[in-house]
């Protein structure tokens, strides 16, 4: 297929991820404040710290008030990573493989993109946020159902994959950072009930808690980080991510699975290969955030690798426009 | 909702006679819209806005805030088009487009119709379609304009006249299937009617793309170019290439090497043949015509002078797509086919001649006039609504540069009841017919039907506050 059109579906299903995935940190933070016992506790810079665009918002914000926060990361157009930004790109890049993807996958999309520009849609997310970024959430479930069932699994689908999972491999990881930056009232709380509701709220936002309870039971620091980093079958789970981008980058290509044809094959087996053998232990020890963060850079990295290697080839001696 | 109080206002009406009663075909219809329940045709109505909306056919307006896209206007009311209207516009469509091909060729080659005496040669050298680097070019099967769109008007009298020939890249033609495809799945009235079907035309346009493949080639392979995503056409480009299956390509994906034309894929390089292209030639290869062009490919206009790719329509075929060429038509028919032209032209004055300027500049207030080379609507006059200081503007214009202005009277454009609220006025309309010229010339049946739904406009454009209707052929 065209490179063009292989990059547009990649990024199209990214951005959809995305934009699922603030909500989700939105959602949960919302929710965890809820259960605080003081309005004045309430913390929401946390959640632009966890999304990397501290910055940018300290730029247009004066203070990380509730409404500042959702406004920022729900509508501002200024902020590339806001839910509306998202779907902005995901929508043009669907209209640009129009011709690629079904009808009702673009229908999805689209009403996606229109509920996000509906005249109440900022009233709504303020007043009643919880129905709001569920439907958030659901419409990007929508469309992932919709592509599944309507487009045929071939290259296109796979390469909607391999966006669809590296991008939400990366925000795993960045949901898991939440509690690295959330304060607790003091350091006595620690393994107190706040604790066990922050994890708890953690794991809520990963669509997680359930499958959570029925493998580890009781809610423990040490057993959500390996549940959401190294879980094979949850399908949110960094390491369930890795191994699905890999099985559909592999389609792609035709390569067996543990060889390597090209780096972006290279550069993804070999952060799989370090997730089968990573024991939480070991992460914990060196430190959760730091881990973190170097998995999202070995994510960027696939990412720059399967850029070069089908997005932006060239001719002997061209210069790509 | 019933046409009881409907007034066709001393205008031609296509859907009803002088006297009120409806034209024989459209009765079936009538008696059928009027026999809906209360409030029913609202809410189909809305229901087909609605389901436009959701799948995204929006054309994007230019000069308003960046990249505004809007559903192109769709009125539910059907234009009727009785097959004894309908057959002399095929064939005087078909024959009209057969001489403006043989023009074309003859332009690029021995230039016999000059020659003659019939079209002067400065206004075939001073039209801003002509290309030099098409001279003593032989594009497959000799076809140089694949695909027409021609604008029909008919006048208070009945008469049914050509008012142009869109040569270029006329578009358009994803409105009518799909405002058919949204009639169909909210308005079911015309089952039994025997409405002639358009949904054939994306395999029709593939076959003709196919057949006017480089000669050498035995499987072709097609693709539409488009300049991108923010183009106003941008939702037809890649209508068309899904409805037909084949690639939608920007500048960026080609490349020209190993003597072909080449686009990039996720494995490698694979070779394009026959190339419908939605951009103008100016744009087309920057390496020939306009340097600054990110959207063409460069070098692919000496692959076409090779013959080693087609380029749908053909470059060069803009000479033709000239106000004042168009004056020429008639006689081009009769001069190449020795045939006298079925379908009339509007009385044209060409501001050019010294005769027709004087006589424009002395009746302005009366004409409309309209710039040779443009299209859409921009930048023309309406005299009989003009503010002074656009006449004065317009007077100064002509005797700038008089080729490029011509002159037609005001024509009282038929009208078709249109729903307005909760009930019918007329509103004027156009109709533009796809013609596709490869193997032989076929003519889509209908068209596309443009209404001012302005109360008052002539003017149809989507760019002006125009609209669309489903225009129904009865076999």
């Amino acid at each position: 297929m065209l490179s063009r059109v292989a990059e547009s579906i990649y990024w199209l299903s990214r951005y959809i991820e995305r934009a699922e995935n603030v909500a989700r940190v939105v959602g949960v933070n919302n929710r965890l404040q809820l259960d605080l016992p003081d309005l004045a506790d309430e913390q929401w810079d946390p959640m632009v710290k966890v999304t990397g665009d501290e910055e940018r918002f300290q730029a247009g914000y004066e203070a990380a008030t509730r409404s500042n926060v959702i406004e920022f990361l729900t509508f501002d157009a200024a902020n590339p990573n806001s839910i509306f930004s998202c779907l902005t790109r995901a929508r043009e890049n669907a209209r640009s493989v129009r011709e690629i993807i079904s009808s009702e996958m673009w229908e999805e999309v689209n009403r996606f993109y229109l509920f996000l520009r509906e005249p109440d849609a900022r009233q709504r997310a303020m007043s009643d946020a919880h129905a709001f970024f569920e439907h958030v959430r659901r419409s990007s479930h929508l469309i992932e159902g919709t592509k599944n069932e309507t487009m045929e699994h071939a290259e296109a689908w796979h390469f909607s994959r391999i966006g669809r999972f590296i991008e939400r491999a990366d925000q795993t990881t960045r949901i898991l950072d939440v509690k690295y930056f959330l304060l607790l009232p003091s350091a006595d709380d620690v393994g107190k009930p706040i604790d066990d509701l922050q994890w708890g709220a953690l794991l809520r936002s990963a669509s997680a808690f359930e499958a959570y309870r029925r493998t580890h039971g009781r809610v423990a620091a040490r057993a959500v980080a390996s549940f959401l980093l190294l879980n094979h079958e949850f399908p949110r789970s960094v390491h369930h991510c890795a191994s699905e981008a890999q099985i559909s980058l592999h389609a792609v290509t035709g390569t067996p699975i543990r060889r390597f044809a090209n780096a972006a094959e290279r550069a993804l087996g070999r952060l799989v290969a370090e997730l089968d053998y990573t024991d939480i232990v070991d992460v914990i020890r060196s430190g959760l955030h730091d881990f973190l963060d170097a998995i999202q850079d070995k994510l960027n990295g696939v990412g720059r690798e399967i850029t070069h290697t089908f997005f932006a080839q060239r001719w002997r001696g061209e210069s790509l426009r | 909702m019933t046409f009881e109080n409907y007034d066709t206002g001393g205008f031609y009406d296509e859907m009803f006679l002088p006297d009120g009663a409806p034209r024989p075909e459209a009765r079936r219809l009538v008696e059928r819209i009027e026999g809906l329940p209360d409030g029913e045709l609202v809410r189909r109505h809305q229901a087909a806005e609605r389901s436009l909306l959701h799948t995204g056919i929006t054309f994007t307006v230019y000069g308003d805030e960046a990249g505004t896209e809007r559903i192109f206007p769709f009125d539910i009311v059907p234009r009727i088009v009785s097959r004894e209207t309908w057959d002399p516009i095929e064939r005087g469509l078909k024959q009209r487009v057969e001489a403006l091909n043989l023009f074309i060729d003859d332009v690029y080659h021995d230039r016999k119709i000059v020659r003659d005496g019939i079209v002067p040669a400065d206004i075939v050298e001073s039209s801003e379609g002509y290309r030099t680097e098409c001279i003593g070019l032989d594009p497959p099967r000799g076809v140089w304009c694949h695909i027409t769109g021609t604008d029909l008007v008919r006048d208070a009298d009945g008469t049914i006249y050509v008012l142009e020939d869109n040569l270029r890249c006329p578009s358009g033609v994803s409105y009518v299937l799909e405002n058919r495809a949204v009639m169909t799945a909210t308005f079911p009235l015309f089952e039994g009617l025997g409405v002639r079907p358009v949904i054939d035309y994306p395999s029709r346009l593939l076959s003709m793309l196919e057949d006017v493949a480089p000669r050498d080639v035995d499987r072709p392979r097609v693709a539409v170019l488009t300049p991108g995503v923010y183009n106003s056409a941008y939702f037809e480009h890649s209508f068309l290439a899904r409805q037909m299956g084949v690639g939608l390509v920007e500048g960026r994906d080609l490349v020209v090497a190993d003597g072909r034309l080449q686009m990039r894929t996720t494995r490698g390089f694979e070779r394009v043949d026959v190339l419908y292209r939605r951009i103008d030639d100016d744009f087309l290869d920057p390496t020939c015509f306009r340097s600054d062009s990110l959207l063409g490919v460069p070098g692919v206009m000496d692959l076409y002078q090779r013959g080693r790719v087609t380029l749908v329509n053909a470059p060069g075929t803009g000479v033709a797509d000239d106000k004042v060429v168009y004056a020429y038509v008639p006689r081009m028919i009769e001069y190449y086919l020795d045939q006298k032209p079925i379908l009339p032209n509007v009385p044209t004055h060409l501001c050019w001649r010294d005769e027709d300027r004087r006589y424009v500049l002395d009746h302005l207030p009366e004409l409309f006039v309209k710039p040779a080379n443009a299209s859409g609507g921009y930048g023309m006059l309406v005299g009989p609504t003009a503010a002074r200081a656009d006449l004065d503007d317009f007077r100064a214009r002509i005797q700038a540069a008089p080729r490029n202005y011509i002159a037609q009277r005001k024509l009282d454009l038929s009208r078709v009841p249109t729903r307005v609220d909760h009930r019918f006025e007329g509103r004027h309309v156009d109709l533009r017919p796809y013609i596709l010229y490869g193997r032989d010339i076929y003519v889509l049946p209908g068209g596309l039907t443009r209404v001012a739904l302005r109360k008052g406009s002539l003017v149809v454009n989507s760019s002006q506050g125009g609209g669309s209707k489903d225009t129904w052929v009865l076999s």
